[in-house]
C-alpha cells in the first residue's frame, strides 16, 4: 500500500473540500441547545481513526507497527463506543413536556 | 476474470464506505432538531459499525486475536464511562475522548512510518511524509493538550493559568522545530527516529499550549481540541488512503471550528487572546473603592416576589449545577406554573463549561426544552419580565459589559437581566465571579440577593412558596 497516486490525491482533495463545505452547512444548523451532544457525537465520529488503525493492524509485517495499531484500536474504540453511547444518553433526556410522575 | 472480480470487490467495499459517510452526514443533519437528534446519533453509530465490519472484510494477514482483544477492552471501557459519567462532568469526558482520538492518530501514522522503515524497498512519497507529519503533530498536541484540559476540568490541577518564566519563548522554539522537522523528513522520509522525536516534541507542545489557559476559557479549548482530533483523523486518511477518514475528519474539524468561533464570540475574545492571553492570571484591579450597598433578601421575600409575578425568567449559571440544584429549581418552577406564572429560562452560551452544557444539565432535571431560550431569542423579553431570578450566574449578566469601557468584560454579549422589574440573585458568597470582576447588577435598586448555597436557598424559597 503506497501512498495516493496523483489522480487519487486530486480526488481525495475534492472529497476533502466538499466535506468541509457540507460540514459547515449542516453543522451551522444545529441549535445551541444541542451543542454538547453535537460535540460528543462528532467526537465519536472522529473515532473513525479506528478504521485507520484496523487497516494498519491487518496489513503489515512489523511487530512494532502491529503493537502501535493495537493500542490505537483500543483508544479509538473507547472514543467511538463511549462517544455514541453518551450522546444517546444525553439526547434521551431532552423532552418537550414533563410527564406526570417522572422523577 | 479474477482481476475484474477483485476490482468489483473493492468497488463494493468503497460503496459501503460511501454509505457510512452518508450516514455520518445524515447523523449531523438530524442533530438540527431535538426531535430527530437521537435517531441521527443512532444512524451515525450504524455508519461506524458498517465501516468497521467492512474493514474487517479486508483483513489480509493480520492477527485477529489482539485486534479483537483491543476492540473488546476499548468497548468495555467506553460503555462503562458513558454510563457512569455525570452530566456535570461531560466537558472532562469530551476532553479525554478527544485526547484518545488524538493519540490513536499519532499511533496510526507512526505505525505506517515504521512500515517504511521496516520494509526499505517501499519508498514513501512526499505526500505520505506531509500527511504523517500533520497527523503526528496535530494528534500529539490534541492528546497531551486534552489531558491537561481534563486535569484542569476535573480539578486535579489548578484551573488558574500557568505560565512559567520563558515558557512563551520555549513554546515558540518548539513550534519552529516542528516546522523545520517537516523539511527534514521530506528529505529523509525513512528516518523513523525523527518521526518519534516529532511525536515527543509535539506532545510537549500540547502541554505548553494548554497550561497557560485558565479554567474559564476551557469551553474554547475543548471545542478547539475537538476540531484538532478531527483534523488529525483527516490527515491520517491521507496516510492510509481512506476517503472515509478524510470525510469524517473534515466533518469533525468543521464542527469544532464552528463551536470554537461561537464560544469566542460569546466571551467577546479572539481565539488568539484565549490561546495566548493567560486570562484571569493577573489580578484585576477594581476601579471604584466606594461599594454600593447590596440589598439582602430573605427566602420569604423572594417567594413573595415570585408568587406575585406574571412572567419570570430564570437565568441559570454554573453555580446551579455545582450545587446540583436543577431538580429543586424545576420543582419551584412547577409550583409557579401551577399558580399561572409564565416561566422561561435564559441560557447564555457560556453558562456551562462547554457549548450547550447548561441545556443538558436542565434537560437532565426534566426541564422541557421548549422553555429554554438562548441569548438572541430572549434578551428583549427581560424588559417585560416581572422577575429575573439569577442562580449561580455572574459574569453573563454583568451590565458593565454593555456600559463600562474599562471593564474586562466590555463588549461581551450578556443577558439583560437588569432590565427586569425585579431581580433576585441567588449567590453563594459575597465574593466576585469566576473572572473576579465586580457586578453592578447586584447593587441595582431593583435587585436583591439571597446568600447561600444555591440548593439550600432554592429549598428555602420552595418551602416559603408553600407557606405564603
Amino acid at each position: 500500500m503506497a501512498s495516493f497516486s496523483i489522480g487519487e490525491l486530486s480526488i481525495a482533495l475534492y472529497v476533502l473540500v466538499l466535506a468541509v463545505f457540507i460540514g459547515f452547512e449542516v453543522i451551522s444548523k444545529v441549535p445551541t441547545m444541542l451543542h454538547t451532544p453535537l460535540m460528543s457525537g462528532s467526537n465519536a465520529i472522529s473515532g473513525i481513526i479506528l478504521l485507520g488503525a484496523l487497516v494498519v493492524a491487518f496489513d503489515n509485517e512489523s511487530l512494532v507497527a502491529s503493537i502501535c495499531s493495537y493500542i490505537a484500536i483500543f483508544f479509538a474504540t473507547i472514543n467511538v463506543v463511549g462517544g455514541f453511547l453518551v450522546t444517546d444518553r444525553m439526547l434521551g433526556m431532552f423532552r418537550i413536556k414533563t410527564k406526570a410522575g417522572q422523577r | 476474470m479474477n482481476i475484474l472480480s477483485n476490482e468489483l470487490w473493492s468497488f463494493n467495499l468503497e460503496m459501503a464506505y460511501l454509505l457510512a459517510a452518508t450516514l455520518f452526514f445524515i447523523c449531523l443533519k438530524l442533530l438540527s432538531s431535538p426531535k430527530t437528534a437521537r435517531l441521527g446519533n443512532l444512524l451515525g453509530a450504524l455508519g461506524m459499525v458498517l465501516a468497521v465490519v467492512v474493514t474487517f472484510l479486508q483483513n489480509k494477514s493480520g492477527a485477529m486475536m489482539p485486534v479483537s482483544l483491543s476492540l473488546v477492552l476499548g468497548s468495555v471501557l467506553g460503555v462503562y464511562s458513558a454510563n457512569k459519567v455525570k452530566m456535570t462532568a461531560m466537558p472532562q469526558m469530551v476532553a479525554i475522548f478527544n485526547g484518545f482520538g488524538g493519540v490513536a492518530s499519532v499511533l496510526v501514522a507512526l505505525a505506517e512510518c515504521w512500515r517504511f522503515y521496516f520494509n526499505q524497498h517501499l519508498a514513501p512519497g512526499s505526500l505520505f511524509v506531509v500527511s504523517s507529519w500533520f497527523s503526528i503533530v496535530v494528534g500529539a498536541i490534541t492528546f497531551t493538550g486534552s489531558m491537561v484540559a481534563f486535569l484542569k476540568l476535573q480539578e486535579l490541577m489548578s484551573g488558574r493559568p500557568i505560565l512559567l518564566r520563558g515558557q512563551r519563548i520555549f513554546t515558540a522554539l518548539l513550534v519552529l522545530v516542528t516546522a523545520v522537522a517537516l523539511f527534514w523528513l521530506v528529505r529523509s522520509p525513512s528516518d523513523i527516529e525523527a518521526f518519534i522525536w516529532l511525536a515527543i516534541i509535539a506532545s510537549v507542545l500540547g502541554i505548553l499550549l494548554v497550561l497557560p489557559i485558565g479554567g474559564a476559557d476551557m469551553p474554547v479549548v475543548i471545542s478547539l481540541l475537538n476540531s484538532y482530533s478531527g483534523l488529525a483523523a483527516m490527515a491520517a486518511g491521507f496516510v492510509v488512503k481512506s476517503n472515509l477518514l478524510i470525510i469524517a475528519g473534515a466533518l469533525v474539524g468543521a464542527s469544532g471550528v464552528i463551536l470554537t468561533r461561537l464560544m469566542c464570540k460569546a466571551m467577546n475574545r479572539s481565539l488568539m487572546n484565549v490561546v495566548f492571553g493567560a486570562f484571569g492570571g493577573a489580578d484585576i484591579v477594581t476601579s471604584n473603592d466606594e461599594e454600593k450597598p447590596i440589598k439582602e433578601l430573605m427566602p420569604l421575600d423572594a417567594a413573595m416576589l415570585l408568587k406575585s409575578a406574571g412572567k419570570v425568567i430564570v437565568v441559570p449559571g454554573y453555580g446551579l449545577a455545582v450545587s446540583q440544584a436543577q431538580r429543586n429549581l424545576r420543582e419551584i418552577c412547577d409550583e409557579l406554573k401551577a399558580l399561572g406564572v409564565h416561566i422561561s429560562y435564559a441560557i447564555h452560551p457560556v453558562a456551562g463549561r462547554m457549548p450547550g452544557h447548561m441545556n443538558v444539565l436542565l434537560a437532565e432535571a426534566n426541564i422541557p426544552y421548549d422553555e429554554l431560550f438562548d441569548l438572541d431569542q430572549i434578551n428583549t423579553e427581560f424588559e417585560t419580565a416581572d422577575v429575573a431570578i439569577i442562580i449561580g450566574a455572574n459574569d453573563v449578566v454583568n451590565p458593565s459589559a454593555r456600559t463600562d469601557r474599562n471593564s474586562p468584560l466590555f463588549g461581551m454579549p450578556i443577558l439583560n437581566a437588569d432590565k427586569a422589574r425585579s431581580v433576585i440573585v441567588l449567590k453563594r458568597g459575597r465574593g466576585r465571579g469566576f473572572a473576579g470582576i465586580e457586578n453592578p447588577l447586584f447593587c441595582g435598586s431593583n435587585a436583591g440577593v439571597v446568600y447561600g448555597d444555591a440548593k439550600q436557598s432554592l429549598i428555602k424559597v420552595s418551602n416559603a412558596l408553600k407557606e405564603v
